[in-house]
């Protein structure tokens, strides 16, 4: 049996392949589904090695190969490796799992696009999996921060893939720089660990914290910075307003970077240092505040939502803040346990979306309706998402969320609970609201679909099986994982009440209830039950006015100093150098007058010159 | 005669020769006053290697002569081309390096 670490090892290295393949050899590239063969081959031999990895992690396989990098005087400074331990290798299996799948499905979801830009599209993906891949099994902070900027900049490129519209340009430009603010939070973060513990690696640190060697004194200024990227990358409020923007991109790159893995990059974060934030309970007391009032946030935001894929987008905020509430409360391993099946059932609901889009040609819910006769196999799987992720026994999503609701009453935060569980129902009733619009009802008038998107044909139908294949592998696991855990329920940390699993399965189906209700029965009239809560629909409706209020920011506060600075530097720092230049001209302008031009001049300088020499030496000096 | 006498003519040769130079408008004049120097110079080595006993002096001289051939060549070069193109050889005229 192979190291797990080669297993890691060659898992990492073959996007990484694939990439330098497709980017160099611009002809195979341009190709298009050649360049895209490729990248599916590849993704598929790291998918292997990666399921081989967490097959040996899981019988107490560990590996640690590092390589030294920057070499200073005292030893290297840092080092490049992979760290394969049972965490890692199981997020090495969603990540290279979803993103084989993904590439897979983009085969039939981007099949009109033209050759090169299909080519391009693989080239990112396969970067994409290489960075996450590494920024999984990194062994320090420095390894992940470069892979963590890397796959920021995947998602930059992948949510810009059609760069032709303005809104998809933009959109990336937001997600980009909003990432960025939380990253420099994360870099400060790093950095200020360094000088405390004098090392950048996990196992140091750990050890450093085991002994208790690792001053405390700062640390939750240092925790709470890396905690500032966390909020970045895996959208916590206020800077989760990038997220529905990215759903600009391809909706194939919505399921695997916005909801299976990068967006989940900020959690893994916590996950894989929740020993140095166990040692700052001030600070995970603000992470269980932000992640439960994030996931409530967000889940107001998306009932309000008519674009199938911001209500997916929403949803998958409001799932991090859950994650996040978790970790908060102290139980990492149940955000991370709600990051592995949020990763499986998420990307099916959004490949299934995108299924929906690429019959129907729009991504409005309204526009959609009687999709459940038109494309039976995309209704059974987004059923199964949509159970998963509404939390119904026996379903993906069930067993994780119950888990982290426990785990926050556990550790003793009432309030976030309560908005956890206020959540729960909410989920349960957005995503049933898209069901029951999209899929049940009367089929829509045609011609309703906006012109312009990714298909769009007349009588919608399922999709090819490039589409559907990986469709129904996520809705197996999700199920599979479902059934697992109710058949050999793992052994959970905590002791949460008896009466948490009751009420996470009320909350769903009281949702579900009030969604057929409303949606499917006609019961309660939709307009009144949004009158009913005008106050908060219009608050979400306008996003709560953060975007406006960035935008405030940005133009008052940052653009204005910005001018201040400009004033500063044109007047005040050029003055000064303008001023030193304009002396330099005036005295060159002088001296140049002493160059006459005329040779007798020089010689009769020369000649004078010598003269006073001599007089100097002979009857001065 | 010592050798003071011929310094002495050398330093008043090297005198008249740097006056020339000076003073001279006319380029070729300023050349005829360079070889005066030249020749004071050469005075002085020669009168120096005879009263030490020493011909390097001597020999020097014979450089500086044959030297001095070929910058007269180049220097009356230098002026017959500028005549071309100026059509003149008064030095007050050539002063387009003046800053």
């Amino acid at each position: 049996m192979t190291d797990v670490g080669t297993l890691a090892l060659t898992a990492l290295l073959l996007p990484a392949a694939a990439f330098l393949l497709l980017s160099v050899a611009v002809p195979l590239r341009r190709s298009g589904r050649p360049a895209a063969y490729v990248s599916v081959l590849f993704a598929a031999g790291a998918l292997s090695s990666a399921v081989r990895a967490w097959w040996g992690s899981t019988r107490g396989g560990f590996s640690l190969w590092l390589w030294p990098w920057i070499p200073m005087e005292a030893g290297p400074l840092t080092s490049l490796g992979v760290l394969a331990d049972a965490d890692s290798t199981l997020m090495l299996v969603l990540v290279a799992g979803v993103s084989f799948l993904v590439q897979l499905y983009s085969l039939g979801y981007l099949a009109d696009e033209p050759a090169p830009s299909l080519g391009r599209y693989y080239t990112y993906q396969s970067l994409f999996a290489f960075s996450m891949m590494g920024l999984v099994l990194a062994p320090n902070f420095v390894q992940l921060f470069v892979c963590w900027e890397l796959v920021g900049l995947c998602s930059y490129l992948l949510i810009g893939y059609w760069y032709q519209r303005p809104e998809a340009a933009r959109a990336a430009v937001k997600a980009f720089w909003t990432t960025k603010a939380g990253d420099v939070g994360l870099l400060i973060g790093i950095v200020l660990l360094y000088r405390q513990a004098g090392t950048f690696d996990f196992l140091q640190l750990l050890e450093l914290v085991d002994a208790g060697r690792l001053p405390l004194a700062g640390l939750g200024v240092i925790t709470f910075c890396i905690y500032l990227g966390a909020v970045g990358k895996s959208a916590q409020f206020p800077l989760h307003v990038w997220l529905p923007d990215a759903m600009e991109g391809p909706t194939p790159v919505s399921a695997l970077i916005h909801a299976a893995t990068m967006v989940t990059a900020g959690v893994y974060l916590l996950v894989r240092t929740a020993w140095l934030f166990d040692k700052t309970p001030e600070v995970l007391e603000i992470v269980g505040w932000v992640g439960a009032f994030t996931a409530l946030l967000a889940a107001t935001l998306a009932c309000v939502q008519s674009d199938i894929k911001r209500v997916l987008a929403y949803s998958t905020v409001s799932q991090l803040g859950y994650m996040m509430a978790a970790i908060g409360a102290g139980f990492a391993s149940a955000g991370f346990l709600h990051l592995l099946t949020h990763g499986a059932f998420k990307a099916l609901l959004f490949l299934g979306a995108g299924a929906v889009i690429h019959a129907v040609g729009s991504n409005d819910i309204f526009a959609m309706g009687g999709l459940r006769r038109a494309m039976p196999q995309t209704f059974i799987v987004f059923l199964v998402g949509t159970l998963s992720l509404a939390g119904i026994p026996l379903f993906g999503g069930f067993f994780s969320k119950e888990e982290i609701l426990g785990a926050v009453w556990v550790g003793g935060l009432g309030i976030p609970f309560a908005m956890l569980a206020l959540a729960a129902f909410l989920t349960a009733f957005y995503m049933f609201r898209v069901v029951f619009i999209a899929f049940f009802g009367a089929p829509a008038a045609p011609g309703h679909g906006a012109p312009g998107g990714p298909g769009g044909a007349a009588h919608p139908h399922d999709a090819p099986a490039s589409m559907s294949v990986p469709l129904w592998i996520l809705a197996l696991a999700s199920v599979a994982i479902g059934v697992g855990f109710a058949v050999k329920h793992p052994e959970a940390e905590l002791a949460a009440p008896a009466w948490i699993t009751p009420l996470a399965v009320a909350l769903a189906l009281g949702g579900i209830l009030l969604a057929w209700l409303t949606y499917h029965r006609r019961a309660i009239d939709a307009g009144r039950l949004s009158d009913a809560f005008a106050l908060v629909r219009d608050a979400a409706a306008n996003r709560f006015w953060l975007d406006d209020a960035f935008l405030v920011i940005y133009r008052r506060v940052i653009l204005g100093f910005s001018r201040l600075v400009g004033w500063i530097d044109r007047y005040l720092v050029d003055g000064v150098v303008n001023l030193l230049s304009a002396w330099a001209l005036g005295a060159g302008d002088r001296l140049r007058r002493i160059q006459s031009g005329q040779p007798q001049d020089y010689v009769y300088g020369v000649a004078l010159g010598v003269l006073l020499l001599i007089v100097w030496f002979r009857w001065l000096a | 005669m010592g050798l003071q006498g011929y310094l002495m003519l050398a330093g008043a040769l090297f005198a008249i020769g740097l006056f020339g130079v000076i003073t001279r408008r006319n380029t070729i004049g300023i050349l005829l006053g360079i070889e005066l120097m030249l020749n004071a110079v050469n005075i002085n080595l020669v009168a120096f290697a005879r009263f030490n006993g020493d011909p390097a002096g001597m020999i020097f001289t014979v450089f500086t002569i044959s030297i001095t051939v070929a910058e007269v060549a180049l220097g009356l070069a230098l002026v017959i081309l500028i005549f071309r193109v100026r059509r003149t050889v008064i030095a007050d005229h050539l002063d387009i390096l003046r800053g």
